[in-house]
């Protein structure tokens, strides 16, 4: 078990005050935090190997190509793919989603499925919407059950939609508006029966807690580095290689082709066939770190870590007057949402910024799920691995003092 | 409380927030126009009731935080009885009291809004509604969003 004080003491940003607060920070379901090894592992390789990979034959272009494959071998190993060759690295989970929807999407056609949930993020539904447009084929949701989707869900509805014309089902493992931790490894099983191609949205759980591509029997899944620990613009797409091998890329010019002529060219295989143009090795290289610096400390541990702050705020707050609290009651990942009657979560976080707390409020990139639960916005608080207890009772007290002020 | 934050939430802003004036769809309405902040999902309808060129009755509808709602509240009680452009006018010294924080020389309750200057990103709360009245004026259909307008 790590120890949680020590953990602190490895990220340099934590230790600031803002508006004159000891820094609180619980915004990690937007980005998280980088620890020092992250941030050192990009300098070093400003400072010492920065090159362009896979095209110079001299030593600093050798190095870089090493550092940049090398975090390729160990994101292969922080997921447990069978083969490096599975992981594409790409900005982030939207362009690892995208990626999937217009390649894979170009198999589609009239009378195809597609098969998503009422919980995905904007950045695993509007590429879907694009994918089904563009090919003629369906898009059906699964349902979630009660009226603050505390229920998960439907997974009844889901054997009725789980038709052998699904070609393709994309779902959350965990949501970033809920907290809800999707039974992922039995949506792939059921999906796999009628023949459907499975993508999961790892964005909340990558990092969060351990990841086994194998053990879930995915064929897609996608994350993005900066809510991990690593640095902004680097996200993977794993696929499986078998039906990578059957794509056409989605974005094409150097780097990804075998030979070209003036007439066409050959695609390289996975993962380069992938990856057109210079990639970004030193964020590449962050998230080797991150998934080292990850794996220091357990995964599992950084999970109970997190889903028991997720916890004791959950009750804690569940004792403030007006709170709406949504999601599940029980078991759920590192975050907690909730909406005030008659205090809009913009309010909300402006306060909880004067004491120091960084907060989201909004939709979250969650429309069509807000509407549904009736709600525009929810305030949400999100943790991870630096958090602690004592964070909580300042959220809870800053939350306090917001609602005496708005509504006595 | 910081001298910041007193100033944004000052008590006129609560007061409309808490108790908005001319809330609700306007039955007799015919100009209406949808506003919508994409970075956090307020909303904001304004039904018009032009007589000529003059807003003859004015009401807002929507959901959001203290600010945009107080806004548009305030908004409906100055617009009432105007023209397009005298409307047109008023959004400007409105949008010149939330970018600057000048108070207007004349003595106003949307003088309260100027404490919405220090914070930058709460400007587009404030001019949501203004937005949306603005487009109700010009006839236009389509959504007013704050993304589209320079604030
Ligand atoms: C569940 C989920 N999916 C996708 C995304 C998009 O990630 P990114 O913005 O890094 O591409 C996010 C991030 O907000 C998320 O929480």
């Amino acid at each position: 078990m790590p120890s949680w004080k020590d953990v602190r003491a490895d990220f340099p940003i934590l230790h600031q005050q803002v508006n004159g607060r000891p820094l609180v920070y619980l915004d990690n379901g937007a980005t998280t935090q980088k620890p020092r090894a992250v941030i050192d592992a990009l300098v070093r390789y400003y400072e010492r190997d920065n090159s362009n990979v896979h095209r110079g034959l001299h030593t600093l272009s050798m190095r870089a190509t090493d550092a940049y494959e090398g975090a390729r071998a160990r994101v292969a190993k922080f997921v447990n793919a069978a083969d490096p060759a599975e992981i594409i690295f790409t900005r982030g989970t939207t362009e690892s989603i995208n990626l999937v929807a217009r390649s894979y999407g170009g198999k589609l056609g009239r009378g195809d499925v597609i098969l998503c949930t009422e919980m995905e993020h904007h950045s695993n539904l509007v590429p879907w919407q694009q994918a089904a447009k563009a090919s003629g084929a369906t898009l059906k949701f699964v349902p979630f059950i009660g009226a603050n989707a505390e229920g998960g869900l439907d997974l009844e509805a889901l054997d009725r939609l789980l038709t052998p014309q699904v070609k393709v089902f994309a779902f959350t493992h965990i949501s970033n508006t809920l907290g809800t931790i999707n039974p992922v490894a039995e949506l792939c099983r059921r999906a796999r029966a009628v023949g459907a191609v499975t993508v999961i949205d790892a964005a909340q759980s990558a990092g969060h807690a351990p990841l086994d591509v194998r053990l879930l029997g995915c064929d897609f899944l996608a994350f993005s580095g900066h809510k991990m620990c690593g640095p902004t613009g680097i996200g993977v797409l794993y696929g499986r290689f078998a039906l990578l091998d059957q794509l056409s890329p989605d974005e094409t010019g150097g780097g990804m082709v075998v030979s070209v002529d003036f007439e066409g060219a050959k695609w390289k295989p996975a993962p380069e066939r992938f990856e057109a143009g210079t990639p970004n090795v030193a964020g590449a290289i962050g998230l080797g770190a991150a998934c080292d610096y990850l794996d220091s400390l357990d995964r599992v541990a950084i999970r109970q870590h997190d889903d028991e702050l997720a916890r004791v705020a959950y009750e804690k707050l569940a004792t403030l007057p007006g709170i709406r609290l949504i999601g599940p009651t029980g078991e759920r990942g590192g975050l907690v949402s909730f909406a005030f009657e008659g205090v809009h979560a913009h309010d909300v976080v402006t306060f909880a910024d004067e004491d120091g707390v960084a907060l989201r409020g909004g939709h979250h990139c969650n429309q069509p799920l807000m509407r549904k639960l009736g709600l525009t916005s929810t305030t949400r608080a999100s943790f991870y691995l630096y958090n602690t207890a004592e964070e909580i009772d300042l959220l809870v007290a800053s939350l306090r003092r917001t609602l005496k002020f708005f509504i006595g | 409380m910081s001298a910041d934050l007193t100033e944004l939430y000052q008590q006129v802003i609560l007061d409309h927030n808490r108790r908005p004036r001319n809330r609700g769809r306007l039955p007799t309405a015919n100009r209406v126009a949808h506003g919508d902040n994409p970075s956090c999902g307020d909303q904001c309808d304004v039904f018009l009731r032009l007589d000529g060129d003059r807003i003859a009755e004015i009401s807002f509808d929507g959901s959001g935080c203290a600010i945009s709602q107080a806004s548009a509240s305030l908004m409906t009680t100055q617009l009432k009885g105007k023209t397009a452009a005298e409307a047109e006018t008023l959004y400007q010294e409105f949008h010149d009291i939330v970018t600057t924080g000048k108070e207007p020389a004349e003595i106003s309750d949307v003088a309260a809004f100027a404490g919405v200057h220090a914070f930058p990103a709460r400007i587009k709360c404030a001019t949501l509604g203004w937005h949306a009245a603005l487009n109700a004026l010009k006839a236009d259909a389509t959504t007013a969003t704050t993304e589209s307008h320079t604030d």
